[in-house]
């Protein structure tokens, strides 16, 4: 099948999403699922991003907004615990970093080819509120 | 029947194993998938969905790909609604003839469809699903607009915007009649549960989401989903889009139990002027030049009078 073009396809042909059969799918976490490549989850939009969210870790406070408001399921959380991003499946829209309440935000966008570790080092200061 | 989901905040909410994967073609930033996934993250049972034709359907199920981890069915554009509630009464019929293999497992039959195919398009067939009785329930993902296909006007784009098919020029400012109110339309078919949500209240969604799932009997939920291609703002301030929709009252919240038993589920604390919800948007842009300033004080005008109407109905209980 990954090697037909576009308008080819077997007739009656019949998309499995897992291998095997998983009963209770509201219990399974994506990391124990088991997708086929027909799942979208094998697949990937990296390209669509001009900028990507960086997650700092120390400033999260875990409040999960990032993870409700998220359109492309992106926001890894386990264990009630924000853990990163999904960069496979984000558009870079930005969503995370508008909502993100802590100060600084613990979640900013940068350029695509921006390096994760520099930029953490020089991640902006706690902003003073003017008053 | 099985247990409702405990989502008592949003840490615990977090937990929950999605079933709408990413990788789908929907725009950056639409507000699409994140109601999909606050309906399909509010239980934990079976479900059987359908979408009608629209951004949802398109971009979720491009072949080979499907972006759904569940029981998933679209025919056309306008029986999304009939599809599922033609699964429930099968399934109804196979348990009572006693021919289910898993007959102790409670699906639940969603279907999701635009604005178009639930305001004009699918709008009778959605009516039959309502007066049969099924025991489904509709969502309509509410972004004003047929936006798969351009942007052209549907019955639910109010006053003012421009659209394709209603362009704002020289001669006119867009869009002259205003969106029908569906979800009154649909609580008179005396369903047991109608409701107005928005993707920014998570909890009020996924309560009334748990309520709608619970009861027996057709539910009608219409959600606002800003839309980032035809309203005409930066992808990233879709929430902020979403918070002024309902702090402006222009998207009150509120349920509809039993067609007549009104509550208003969400005040905001500080409203918000409707000027401030039509300046975030380019679609209305040009009712901020002189000669249609007019229309603005009319939003206005309309928004206070439909929210006094839902005030008044709230207070008298009919």
């Amino acid at each position: 099948m990954a090697n037909t073009g576009w308008d080819e396809f077997e007739i009656g042909a019949m998309l499995r999403t897992f291998e095997g059969s998983i009963d209770d799918i509201a219990g399974t976490l994506q990391e124990d699922r088991k997708y086929t490549e027909n799942s979208s989850f094998s697949a990937s939009v990296a390209d669509w991003r001009i900028e990507k969210p960086i997650f700092a870790k120390d400033y999260c406070i875990d409040c999960q907004f990032c993870w409700i408001y998220c359109p492309d399921i992106s926001i890894i959380s386990r264990d009630k615990k924000m853990i990163g991003i999904d960069m496979d499946h984000c558009k870079g829209c930005g969503i995370c970093v508008e909502v993100c309440p802590t100060n600084p935000k613990s979640l900013l966008m940068f350029p695509e080819q921006a390096d994760e570790e520099t930029e953490i080092a020089q991640w902006p200061a706690k902003e003073t509120k003017e008053k | 029947m099985s247990e409702m989901k405990k989502i008592k905040n949003l840490k615990e909410f977090s937990t929950s194993a999605d079933r709408f994967e990413g990788a789908n073609l929907l725009c950056p930033g639409c507000a699409h998938s994140i109601i999909v996934r606050e309906v399909l993250n509010a239980t934990n049972d079976d479900l059987v969905l359908s979408a009608s034709t629209g951004c949802l359907e398109v971009c979720t199920a491009v072949y080979p790909y499907t972006s759904w981890d569940a029981s998933w069915i679209h025919i056309g554009f306008e029986n999304g609604s009939t599809a599922v509630a033609g699964a429930e009464a099968m399934y109804n019929a196979l348990k009572n003839k006693g021919r289910l293999k898993q007959p102790d497992r409670n699906p639940k039959f969603v279907s999701f469809a635009g604005d178009g195919a639930s305001y004009d398009i699918g709008f009778q067939w959605i009516s039959g699903c309502m007066e049969r009785g099924h025991n489904i329930m509709h969502v309509v993902l509410d972004n004003e607009v047929y936006a798969n296909t351009g942007g052209q006007r549907s019955s639910s784009t109010p006053i003012g915007s421009s659209a394709t098919t209603s362009p704002a020029g020289r001669v006119s400012y867009g869009e002259k009649k205003n969106k029908k109110d569906m979800v009154a339309i649909m609580a008179s078919h005396g369903i047991p549960y109608s409701a107005q949500v928005a993707p920014n209240k998570w909890k009020d969604m996924v309560k009334k989401i748990q309520h709608g799932m619970a009861v027996d009997g057709p539910v009608f939920i219409n959600a606002v989903s800003p839309c980032t291609t035809e309203w005409k703002f930066d992808p990233k301030d879709t929430m902020m889009l979403t918070d002024l929709s309902t702090d402006s009252l222009v998207f009150p919240l509120y349920e509809i139990i039993d067609g007549h038993e009104l509550n208003i589920t969400y005040r905001p604390k500080n409203v918000v002027p409707v000027e401030e919800y039509l300046a975030a948007q380019g679609r209305f842009k040009h009712l901020f030049k002189d000669e249609y300033k007019y229309l603005i004080k009319e939003w206005q005008e309309r928004v206070d009078a439909n929210w006094a109407y839902l005030n008044r109905r709230e207070e008298a209980r009919v």
